[in-house]
């Protein structure tokens, strides 16, 4: 179990050091530093200036170098002009005290957001805490439906109901987030399509629409069922259809199993057999299926809340990437490597205490 | 001045009310087998003197039959607006449903057609045929299909320019007529640049249609060729081909897309050598696939190769080289047919190279399955080549859920397209495909719901049907 352990870790640091020195590559390409160079100093620079404000800034060395820099493996860069000392480290440790000799993400010193004008780290620890109460919510509305429906459907193979529910769960896997987002926009929090109208000439609600179309004063205001419903909808929606066939599929293979039978044609009742025989077993593979939906989800989150306007993580990486942030979207690009790498080991760890069937040498 | 449409035109007088009572009554048959499949009981059946088993209706049958008659009935009064706006005369009476379900006249006569053909031929088309037994793939088929000749014949079906505005139509609601032109309509209203978007949703089934199909087909091309080895030979090769694939399924797509398709990157070229890469592969493939076949005929083999090198080569460079990027390889006239235009090219690139680490990791699955069986032991036994015993023993056997797998990818493909165009990646902001378009609408989607509705739910449809057109070959290919 150590020796699996240690292996998987170990293939996991080198998956994120990998990961992470390609996106570095590619936020760090020349195009890139030049758009940088005129966001920060002047648009109207010309491209000698360019070049000497990359050369300044120390964006002009080797990238493995800079790739190291910002880890923190190496020291910082530092020039000394006259008295006046610059460099990467300069300014970010604490006041009146001596520069620091290495600063980059070992340190815990995340750069500073270019468009935020914040550190990154502060802002990448508030959004991610927005993200992870969307994250909340779907999980507790995405993972008792899918469970249950993938329960009933499974129990009776071919039964009406099942053939119902795998149609919800076919129509729902083909209804990316961006489509059942605005579908359930137009539905239920439009002023002038959908259930909304309706409802407000009858003067069942108060304001002009059933839901609000945006998330945005979930973050000011608390949450509430009318501003957070729809995200959250719209994001378990497309993961629900997903885990509810997993389950299924996992539930028919346990209820044709021969322990099953014998429970059966022992006389336990049909409910019993499957609350107490079937279902501890079926639910082993959805484990795994909802783990590895976190990167799905992730992917689901930064549609829903560009969609919704929910100022959390997967919006943030959509401004970084969109601005230009170089260390915003390297952050994020971390935050979301690590969040896939660690539910993959998470699910294969939980997958075998979960099967006593296998064992780990 | 023309009358704004009504959507259901002068069937609706009959039809509607029809309509609202066959949904009163489907919500109260709906409610009944709830309610009574929470009652205890159910069809147990009983033993009769002579053996038999006899199961009597209780009423949680009658329920369903009655759910289904009335599922019957709402189709047959949709087909009936559909059937009514092909025969009545003038838009007005046709209404909104009618007068598209007109414009779409062409395929409707190819879908039957088709569909009439498919089914006196069934016995003899092998997989295909099988389709049309199973109700649930024939809708799927359906559907895909009426997408596929939308895309065909969209000069036909369009009723505007996707790309031109007309003055005073910005955001007008489904069915208003045009101003100044006399008896012309925006069927699906006006975007919020006033052109119209029943024309903009047809335009860019043509976008969607062309790329999803052929660059899953890519896809899977890159997958099989490095599957196939990765998953019979095992060993370094395997550890390395899997954890390269690994590294790529650890990105969260979006940001894969962002870092790959944003203007910078797309500027130094680095799309277009990914592509330079994966496009190798269909002709790694074929030319290992009739080296493999046709190693015991060198003539016909060496012909072949020879062909498909030339050809496929030129193809190749034809499709990667654009003017003004750093891939401008052969002169622009009759010596590069293939016209791609650069951003679509980056898109097919970004989502081939999406999708092929996926079907890597199935292909090797599946080999590592099914090269423990038998006959590969017996073909090893026989003398047989690797690369032919990969590619011709153990390849067919792997069609199912491989073909499974293939609609089910070609689904996805749309649904990543429309991310990039949600995000506004890659192609043009103007661009009439479905991700663009939802884009655009959705910033005035709680006061104009149909500019971003519509193209919504076309993708929707879309997959959709790819969806339960894999849910009906899995069973056709398990019933095999």
């Amino acid at each position: 179990m150590l020796l699996f352990l240690g292996r998987r870790v170990a293939t996991m640091v080198l998956t994120a050091l990998c990961l992470t020195f390609l996106v570095f590559t590619l936020t760090n390409l020349p195009a890139n530093l030049e758009k940088l160079a005129k966001s920060e100093a002047s648009a109207r620079m010309s491209d000698a200036d360019v070049e000497s404000w990359i050369e300044r800034n120390g964006y002009a060395r080797p990238l493995l170098t800079r790739y190291g820099e910002w880890l923190g493996l190496l020291p910082g860069w530092t020039r000394t002009e006259g008295d006046v000392v610059t460099g990467r480290c300069v300014g970010r440790g604490a006041e009146g005290a001596e520069i620091p000799r290495r600063c980059g993400i070992l340190q815990g010193d995340w750069g500073t957001s270019t468009v935020f004008k914040a550190p990154v780290a502060k802002i990448i620890a508030e959004r991610l805490a927005a993200t992870g109460w969307l994250m909340l919510w779907v999980m507790i509305v995405m993972v008792p439906a899918s469970l249950v429906m993938g329960v009933l459907s499974g129990m009776r193979e071919g039964s009406r109901l099942d053939r119902g529910l795998s149609v919800f769960a076919i129509a729902s896997t083909a209804t990316p987030e961006y489509v059942s987002g605005v579908v359930l926009i137009a539905l239920l929090a439009s002023a002038s399509t959908g259930l909304s109208p309706l409802l407000a000439e009858w003067g069942w609600i108060e304001g002009k629409t059933l839901f609000l179309g945006t998330a945005t004063s979930a973050l000011d205001s608390g949450i509430t069922f009318w501003n957070f419903g729809l995200p959250v909808m719209t994001i378990a929606l497309y993961g629900i259809g997903y885990i509810a066939r997993m389950t299924r599929a996992s539930m028919t293979e346990v209820m044709t199993a021969q322990y099953i039978r014998t429970a059966r044609l022992k006389g336990v009742s049909f409910g019993n057999v499957v609350m107490k025989h079937a279902l501890r077993n079926a639910l082993i593979a959805p484990f795994t299926v909802i783990m590895l939906q976190f990167p799905w989800l992730l992917n689901g989150v930064v549609i829903v809340e560009t969609l919704f306007n929910y100022k959390g993580f997967g919006w943030t990486l959509v401004q970084a990437a969109g601005n230009n942030d170089i260390e915003l979207l390297l952050a994020c690009s971390v935050v979301a490597v690590i969040v896939v790498l660690v539910t993959q080991l998470v699910s294969d760890i939980g997958y075998v205490f979960l099967n006593p069937r296998i064992r780990l040498a | 001045m023309d009358e704004t449409l009504t959507w259901t035109g002068a069937a609706g007088t009959i039809l509607n009310p029809l309509l609202m009572a066959l949904v009163a009554l489907l919500v109260l048959s709906l409610a009944a087998r709830l309610l009574l499949a929470l009652l205890p009981g159910g069809s147990e059946g009983s033993i009769q003197p002579d053996g038999t088993l006899a199961a009597r209706r209780n009423p949680s049958d009658l329920a369903a039959a009655a759910t289904r008659a009335l599922l019957f009935g709402l189709v047959g009064v949709f087909a009936a607006y559909l059937v009514t706006g092909l025969v009545l005369p003038g838009l007005p009476a046709k209404g909104i449903l009618g007068a598209a379900s007109a414009r779409f006249l062409p395929v409707w006569i190819a879908l039957v057609v088709t569909f009439a053909v498919s089914i006196v031929f069934k016995r003899r088309l092998g997989l295909y045929g099988k389709l049309f037994d199973s109700p649930v793939a024939m809708m799927g088929f359906a559907l895909v299909m009426f997408w596929v000749f939308t895309a065909a014949f969209a000069p036909l079906i369009m009723t505007h320019d996707p790309l031109s505005q007309v003055s005073g139509m910005k955001n007008v609601l489904p069915g208003t007529p045009v101003r100044g032109v006399e008896g012309t309509f925006y069927l699906f209203g006006g975007d919020n640049l006033a052109r119209d978007v029943f024309s903009r949703m047809v335009a860019g089934s043509t976008i969607v249609i062309q790329i999803a199909p052929m660059a899953t087909v890519f896809a899977f091309m890159v997958g099989i060729t490095l599957g196939l080895p990765a998953g019979y030979y095992g060993g370094r090769l395997d550890t390395l081909l899997s954890f390269l694939s690994n590294l790529i399924l650890a990105f969260p797509v979006i940001l894969l897309f962002y870092l790959l398709v944003t203007p910078e990157i797309v500027a130094s070229g680095l799309p277009q050598y990914i592509g330079l890469v994966l496009f190798l592969f269909p002709l790694i493939f074929l030319t290992i696939l009739i080296n493999s076949r046709l190693y015991v005929k060198p003539m016909l083999r060496t012909v072949l190769i020879g062909l498909v090198t030339v050809i496929g080569g030129w193809l190749y460079l034809s499709i990667l080289s654009s003017p003004d990027t750093p891939i401008d390889l052969l002169p622009p006239g009759p010596l590069d047919p293939v016209r791609m235009q650069p951003n679509i090219l980056i898109v097919f690139v970004s989502v081939v190279f999406v999708n092929a680490p996926t079907v890597f990791r199935i292909v090797r699955g599946i080999v590592l399955d099914i090269k423990t069986r038998d006959y590969v032991a017996a073909s090893q036994t026989r003398g047989e080549g690797p690369w032919y015993i990969m590619l011709w023993e153990i390849l067919p056997n792997a069609r199912g859920p491989l073909i499974v797998d293939f609609c089910l990818r070609i689904g996805y493909t749309t649904i990543l397209l429309g991310t990039l165009g949600f995000f506004g990646l890659g192609l043009s902001p103007e661009s009439p495909d479905w991700g663009s378009t939802i884009n655009a609408g959705r910033r005035l989607l709680s006061i104009y719901a149909h500019p971003a509705v519509v193209p919504a739910l076309a993708l929707m449809s879309l997959v959709l049907g790819l969806n339960l057109l894999a849910d009906g070959l899995r069973e056709e290919s398990l019933r095999d």
